[in-house]
């Protein structure tokens, strides 16, 4: 008999089913991973195995854990085992602890709740479960609130939490979905070195993540079961067209197909920038430094790092959100300079943004056709208001929306959907640069697909050149010309995308590269290649601001600061670029 | 998404309304007037006879007619009052928050400085110092309504200018006043509109309590606080005196409350705010 066995389950809201007759079992010790896209009831199946539906969900059909039927089950005995027999992750580990409470009480509460006589040695139980999560200086942290750990160690102590009175069966909802790529490495490989024999049931929608952890999976299309099965044989031979789109869709860092490099003259010069922000008393957090770029024209730019590394920071001062330390940027010739207040009309024009948030990006309040309509007011106030039309329907027809979406808001548009209207927005005015602030990370495979399909046509059609702010290297690969790898608010490499993948020049590029989950089984897996995580910005390291992680730091690297240099046409700041090949 | 489909608004509106339409045409249709006073007909008890249907007072002045003007009177203060307020605490607000930095600094330290002041006193100094008259009451209890409307306008504001679509609309060059018209005041209409159903009880009970200390509007003029003031010297032997304005005011009260409550779903709902 199956530890877990769903059989026939739906869950209604006020008669729509989100999820319906979905089947499955997990093994004890088995890793299931549970894959779809957003909307295909994965993360209401979860919530219904644990019994933390809402109470105006209709539920149907049962669910049998050992042997126990939990579906209608009474409030005392589910609350009996969670926790105790079955532990959740959740994406956002900040939502899921208690910021009021310190974690090493957190955890006791758990253990005391499950096991009152055992506790003499509890305290000691906690550190050393969060010793075993790879907590550093465990006793100290014990004491710690929330609020005080990196997301990365947050995650950790809600596995240790999840861990600790050790369940039978793990349930994890995207628990890496909002880590760095980095950090999500060390986190799947812990979660498999430390569950025992800990069956886990791995909610996500990165295929990645499923070909390297998952012995079996199963995908879920609006709340259907469509696929499922060995993960190696569903990856050699999908049983259904969904799987088929999700495979295709999903992006290979290791793919063949990359844009060529381009050669236009250069548009956008950003030349050797500095932004800093004040921060407590005296100090200045330093979040970009002497970073410059030549953007061509007709060319995709990427701009990577992990969080904190200043992508965000050092667009937004190219546009004028964000005052300029140091350095400046050139745009045709003319300098940007000021807010974007005092910017000149045609500069404002020909800049335009794309932010990561379409829901934050448009205003609840307008409808698309005067949410795209509004620049045009601006810079052509004489346009009739025919004509004005005739161009938002131009673009949005550009972007792959038809007329009939001119009346909706913002909230009756998909992600996707919203996303476009964004774009559609940014496009109207003829931009000659448009930058993309994680333009695609929101959205689900497909649709990011179509995304990056409609930008690269547009960039054919009207030579449009594009900054792309991504953490995803395998969209990375897929869309740009040349890529600048940014750590601690400093250039660490730009080179061409061939190159950069082929033989990147920078240990750190290198260990981004090894960070990105494979769609395909039966690619080995990369052990989690960087330890530690990003420092403090307030308190960049001395000497490389890389040096404490880097696997080929030598004594110079702690004491001096390695110059960006030319190396066979890659930009690449490392001591030891020339002397160690990174390519392995 | 209709309003109506919130019950709460639908059924507190309703009878809003209805209070609010007796208020008009009861006057008018009703035999007697407000000033009139009878002396043969001295606190009659509600009664069909002669259509005195909420009787009549101490001085033989029939009820319902006074009732339904002061109804009228409490319902234009509240409403004149909150608007003022809504004016001044919106204009206000939306510019401290929007502006920021030292400006933002020294117009709410102003707005603290005036909360430190005691209300009361204040009102009943203006009302001494000067003639009493209905545009005082206003003034006086809007002057100090717009306060709370100020903070909850500047930080709504604050929090939308660290909107992205408010970068977005800076990016393309969008003006500063277009942005806090087009962009900062339609998001703030969840949380006014709710403020200000909110905000009408209150100037609804202040106005009430001036009257009832005998400091808002003159005989025969009346409102009912004034009337519920009224009420209370005659609680013993003609209760209805009382309890008439009284529960009148309680309802009108408690609908006000409803509709702000339901509004406050209805937004929500539309995760506008």
């Amino acid at each position: 008999m199956s530890l877990l066995d769903v059989n026939s389950l739906s869950i209604r809201y006020s008669g729509t089913a989100v999820v319906d007759e979905l089947s499955f079992s997990v093994g004890r010790g088995e890793c299931v991973g549970l894959v779809g896209e957003s909307g295909s009831g994965k993360s209401q199946t979860a919530l219904a195995i644990l019994g933390l539906l809402p109470r105006q969900a209709q539920l149907g059909g049962s669910i049998r854990f050992d042997g126990t039927e939990l579906v209608a089950a009474t409030e005392e005995k589910l609350n009996r085992l969670r926790a105790k027999r079955i532990g959740i992750v959740f994406q956002d580990p900040m939502q899921a602890l208690n910021p009021y409470l310190r974690i090493g009480r957190q955890l006791r509460q758990i253990l005391l709740r499950h096991d009152p006589a055992r506790d003499t040695d509890i305290d000691a139980r906690v550190v050393g479960m969060l010793d075993r999560v790879g907590l550093p200086d465990a006793q100290r942290q014990f004491r710690a609130y929330p609020h005080q750990l990196s997301g990365g160690m947050r995650q950790r102590v809600m596995l240790a939490s999840a861990l600790i009175a050790e369940p039978d069966l793990l349930i994890a909802d995207e628990p890496t979905t909002a880590l760095d790529v980095t950090v999500q490495a060390q986190i799947l490989e812990l979660l498999e070195a430390i569950r025992d024999n800990t069956a886990l049931l791995l909610i996500t929608h990165d295929l990645g993540v499923v070909a390297g952890y998952c012995e079996r999976m199963l995908v879920l299309e609006k709340g259907r079961l469509v696929d499922g099965g060995a993960t190696t044989a569903l990856f050699a031979s999908p049983g259904h067209p969904h799987t088929r789109l999700l495979l295709d869709a999903a992006p290979r860092i290791d793919g063949a197909d990359i844009p060529q490099p381009s050669t236009g003259p250069s548009i956008l010069g950003i030349e050797a920038v500095g932004v800093s922000y004040a921060a407590s008393g005296k100090e200045r957090l330093r979040a970009v430094q002497d970073v410059s770029l030549s953007l061509r024209s007709g060319e995709t730019v990427a701009v990577v790092g992990e969080s904190g590394s200043g992508k965000t920071s050092l667009v937004r001062a190219v546009l004028g959100l964000l005052p300029m330390q140091s350095g400046r940027a050139v745009y045709a010739g003319a300098p940007l300079e000021g807010p974007v207040e005092r910017r000149a009309k045609a500069h404002r024009r020909d800049l335009q943004l794309v932010f990561q948030d379409p829901v934050s990006a448009l205003n609840p309040q307008m409808r698309a056709e005067s949410l795209i309509a509004e620049s045009l007011l601006v810079h052509e106030p004489a346009l009739s208001s025919e004509a004005r039309l005739a161009r938002v329907v131009e673009v949005l027809e550009q972007v792959g929306l038809g007329e009939e979406y001119l009346g909706r808001y913002p909230h009756e548009l998909s992600g996707g959907q919203a996303q476009r209207v964004a774009i559609a927005r940014a496009l109207v005015l003829g931009p000659k640069v448009l930058i993309c602030d994680e333009a695609v990370a929101a959205l689900d495979g497909s649709v990011r697909e179509q995304v990056l399909a409609l930008l690269r046509n547009i960039q054919k059609e009207t030579g449009l050149s594009i900054i792309f702010i991504a953490h995803d290297l395998a969209v990375v690969r897929a869309i740009s010309h040349r890529v600048l790898v940014m750590y601690l608010g400093r250039l660490v490499e730009l080179a061409d995308n061939a190159a950069l993948f082929a033989r990147p020049r920078h240990p750190y590029t290198r260990a981004l590269i090894d960070a990105v989950p494979i769609p395909d089984p039966v690619v080995p897996r990369n052990k989690a290649p960087l330890r530690g995580e990003v420092p403090s910005l307030l308190h960049p390291p001395g000497g490389c601001v890389f040096h404490p992680r880097c696997e080929y730091a030598i004594d110079i690297c702690a004491t001096k600061l390695p110059v960006a240099r030319d190396l066979e046409g890659t930009r690449v700041a490392c001591h030891r670029a020339d002397e160690v090949d990174f390519s392995r | 998404m209709s309003v109506l489909r919130y019950r709460a608004i639908s059924v507190s509106g309703g009878i809003l309304l209805t209070i609010a339409v007796f208020a008009l045409v009861g006057p008018w249709i009703s035999p007697h007037d407000y000033v009139t006073t009878d002396f043969d007909r001295q606190l009659v008890a509600p009664t069909m006879a002669g259509a005195q249907i909420f009787g009549t007072d101490d001085l033989g002045r029939d009820l319902f007619v006074r009732a339904m003007l002061g109804i009228r009177v409490t319902l234009l203060v509240a409403i004149v009052a909150s608007l003022v307020s809504l004016f001044i605490g919106v204009a206000y607000g939306a510019v401290a928050g929007f502006v920021g930095g030292r400006v933002d600094a020294v117009m709410m330290r102003f707005v603290d400085t005036l909360y430190a002041l005691p209300f009361i006193f204040f009102v009943i100094l203006l009302m001494v110092a000067f003639e009493r008259n209905f545009l005082l009451i206003f003034i006086a209890i809007g002057a100090v309504n717009w306060l709370d409307m100020a903070r909850i306008v500047r930080g709504q504001t604050l929090s939308l200018r660290e909107r992205e679509f408010i970068d977005a609309a800076r990016l393309t060059g969008v003006s500063t006043r277009r942005i806090i018209w087009r962009h900062i005041a339609p998001n703030l209409i969840g949380v006014v509109v709710v403020y200000v159903t909110l905000t009408i009880p209150q100037a609804i009970l202040v106005e009430s309590f001036l009257s009832f200390l005998g400091l808002g509007v003159q005989e025969p003029q009346t409102s009912l606080g004034a009337l519920v003031d009224a009420g209370v010297n005659q609680m013993e032997g003609a209760s209805w005196t009382l309890l008439i304005p009284a529960g009148l005011l309680a309802l009108i009260l408690m609908c006000f409350n409803f509709v702000g409550d339901g509004l406050r779903d209805f937004f929500d709902a539309r995760h506008v705010s």
